[in-house]
């Protein structure tokens, strides 16, 4: 039997806010468990929660990054469960009014551009953090709760079932992690937890429409975890289908050194929310005017930047969309070409030299030794004729160890590319005089013999002699 | 009657209440009491009232994002009924 996948993803990210949702702890990361507490995030009675304004402008510039509908009337609701990291017993999240509703994000998959249908982005606390006493959560016989993340704002981020497989739910998270990162509202580290994803998936006959049961994956808080647990799950529900089984609508939890999703049973016996109005928050009713401001400090989001790209620069699709990969990465090359570098070429550096020294070192483009500026002076100096762009690479090194100018550099070690003529015969002469052999062979038709000597003229020259003169004065010599 | 003997101990198993067997009949009688004087209510005509949010005439009360000082670790696991390395401890979480 075949199946179409259908999956849909709810993202949550903490926001970068000094401080919690309602209360004034702060939102650092890796402090000492149970020290960024206070009787508001701990639930204590008799407390008043105050809403951070922060956190409702950061909803807000994700709303409309996210091309949604911001909702003027906004409030909070009470969703309520018993877990021990909620220490109220129930989450501050938002139900029937969220901040943000009916947007989209288009990604692009295989070439081709997809419109993915947000319903709707709403804040909310996250929960605290259980430490389990035995090797896995379900064999623990006692749990340790740190409450320091409780109350550290969120956003949550629902899509429609859009998504088809577990490639279209990669990019799509990728996506939405580089529109977050570029209007600057979540650190976006997914290693501490910043980003993630539930999703729910769920398959039917291909060609039908009615949705099937859905089992839904929690917590998935990388980009190869989220396609892992996907590949895997499509491929559990189908041998379920096709034994004529039943898929049981439940959480499941992806489990990575045995690389498989196991159910995740609680005790919770009905899952009802029992939302209510939250009595402790009052409404939030925001302006045309504060919407346009905040629409107006927006940056210019990755496909604005990419198309740009592409018309004023002249960059292939495929390269404007890695420059615009990060907001970093994109800056980046705004500076360096606007010291009148050849676009073409920074791109072409910034993805190979630069990419593979950054790489090495595991640094970001921002921690890099070689700036923008610096960049475009090497480029210059190639496109000036003052180096070849086999010397580049070396200049370039140079610059990755010591931050020092190119032209610095290119002084100091002599690295000035010969465009002399007579000094360029020279060495053409001498190259020629010593190698009769491949001389002949060339003479006689053999073309590829000419490589052996440009290449032993630039040899002799120390990469320096200009290669289009070279081959000028061989072939003149020649011919 | 609305609500069922069930109802009552699924909400209890719900809120963490533990009601006395002998209980369960009065509150059975009693909830199903507030639903019928809600029907009097649903029974009014509401056609262009906006609903109530809230019932302060308030809006938009904000806090600065400023970083206020936290509790003493020890003060605020002081009431927790066990505790382990600094951390709240309690009964296990998932079904065996
Ligand atoms: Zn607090």
């Amino acid at each position: 039997m075949s199946y179409e996948t259908v999956v849909g993803l709810e993202v949550h990210s903490e926001l970068k806010t000094n401080t919690k949702i309602f209360c004034g702890c702060p939102t650092t990361f890796g402090g000492e468990q149970n020290t960024h507490v206070c009787p508001v995030c701990l639930g204590l009675p008799g407390v008043l929660p105050v809403i951070n304004e922060k956190v409702v402008e950061f909803a807000i510039k994700a709303g409309l990054a996210l091309n949604c509908k911001i909702n003027k009337f906004s409030k909070f609701d009470r969703k309520n469960y018993y877990y021990p990291d909620l220490p109220k017993n129930f989450q501050t999240s938002q139900f029937d009014l969220p901040i943000a509703e009916h947007g989209y994000l288009d990604i692009e998959v295989n070439g081709q551009t997809k419109r993915i249908r947000i319903t709707r982005i709403h804040m909310e606390e996250d929960a605290g953090k259980l430490v389990h006493s035995g090797t896995t959560i379900n064999d623990s016989s006692s749990a340790c709760v740190d409450y320091n993340r409780t109350g550290v704002p969120l956003i949550e981020i629902v899509s429609e079932p859009d998504l088809s497989g577990p490639e279209e739910a990669r990019v799509y998270m990728e996506k939405i992690k580089s529109i977050l990162e570029y209007i600057d509202v979540s650190h976006c580290k997914m290693e501490e937890g910043n980003l993630r994803a539930d999703v729910n998936v769920s398959l039917r006959k291909t060609g039908t429409t009615k949705l099937g049961t859905k089992a839904e994956m929690k917590n998935l808080n990388s980009f190869k975890m989220i396609e892992s647990a996907l590949a895997y799950e499509i491929e559990r529900q189908t041998e379920i289908l096709d034994d004529g089984g039943h898929i049981v609508q439940e959480t499941r939890t992806w489990d990575e050194a045995k690389g498989m999703t196991v159910s995740m049973r609680t005790k919770e016996e009905a899952n009802d929310y029992r939302y209510l109005p939250e009595p402790d928050l009052v409404p939030i009713i925001t302006s045309d005017e504060q919407i346009e401001a905040i629409r107006a400090g927006l940056p210019e989001l990755p496909d604005a930047r990419k198309k740009r790209l592409m018309a004023d620069c002249g960059l292939s699709e495929y390269d404007a969309a890695i420059i615009t990969t990060t907001r970093q990465m994109a800056e980046y090359f705004d500076v360096a070409i606007a010291q009148k570098a050849d676009a073409k070429l920074v791109a072409n550096w910034m993805m190979g030299d630069l990419a593979k020294n950054l790489n090495g070192e595991g640094k970001s483009i921002s921690e890099s030794p070689v700036t923008a500026e610096r960049l475009a002076e090497l480029v210059n100096l190639i496109s000036k004729g003052t180096i070849s762009s086999k010397i580049a690479k070396t200049v370039f090194e140079e610059m990755w160890k010591t931050g020092d100018a190119p032209e610095k550099i290119v002084k100091e070690k002599g690295l000035v590319q010969i465009t002399d003529t007579k000094e360029i015969e020279g060495i053409v002469d001498s190259v020629i005089a010593a190698n009769p052999k491949p001389v002949e062979d060339y003479k006689a038709g053999n073309a590829k013999s000419i490589g052996f000597l440009v290449g032993q003229i630039m040899k002799q020259s120390k990469g320096k002699a200009n290669p289009a003169m070279v081959n000028d004065l061989l072939k003149a010599k020649l011919d | 009657m609305k609500i069922t003997r069930k109802d009552v101990e699924n909400v209890a198993l719900l809120s963490r209440l533990e009601i006395p067997e002998a209980e369960v009949e009065t509150y059975t009688g009693q909830l199903n009491a507030f639903l019928e004087y809600a029907d009097v209510l649903t029974s009014l005509d509401t056609k262009g009232v906006e609903p109530t949010a809230h019932v302060l005439p308030l809006k938009n009360v904000f806090r600065a994002d400023e970083v206020k000082p936290s509790l003493d670790r020890e003060l605020a696991l002081s009431n927790a009924p066990e505790q382990e390395n600094g951390y709240f401890k309690v009964p296990k979480i998932m079904e065996g």
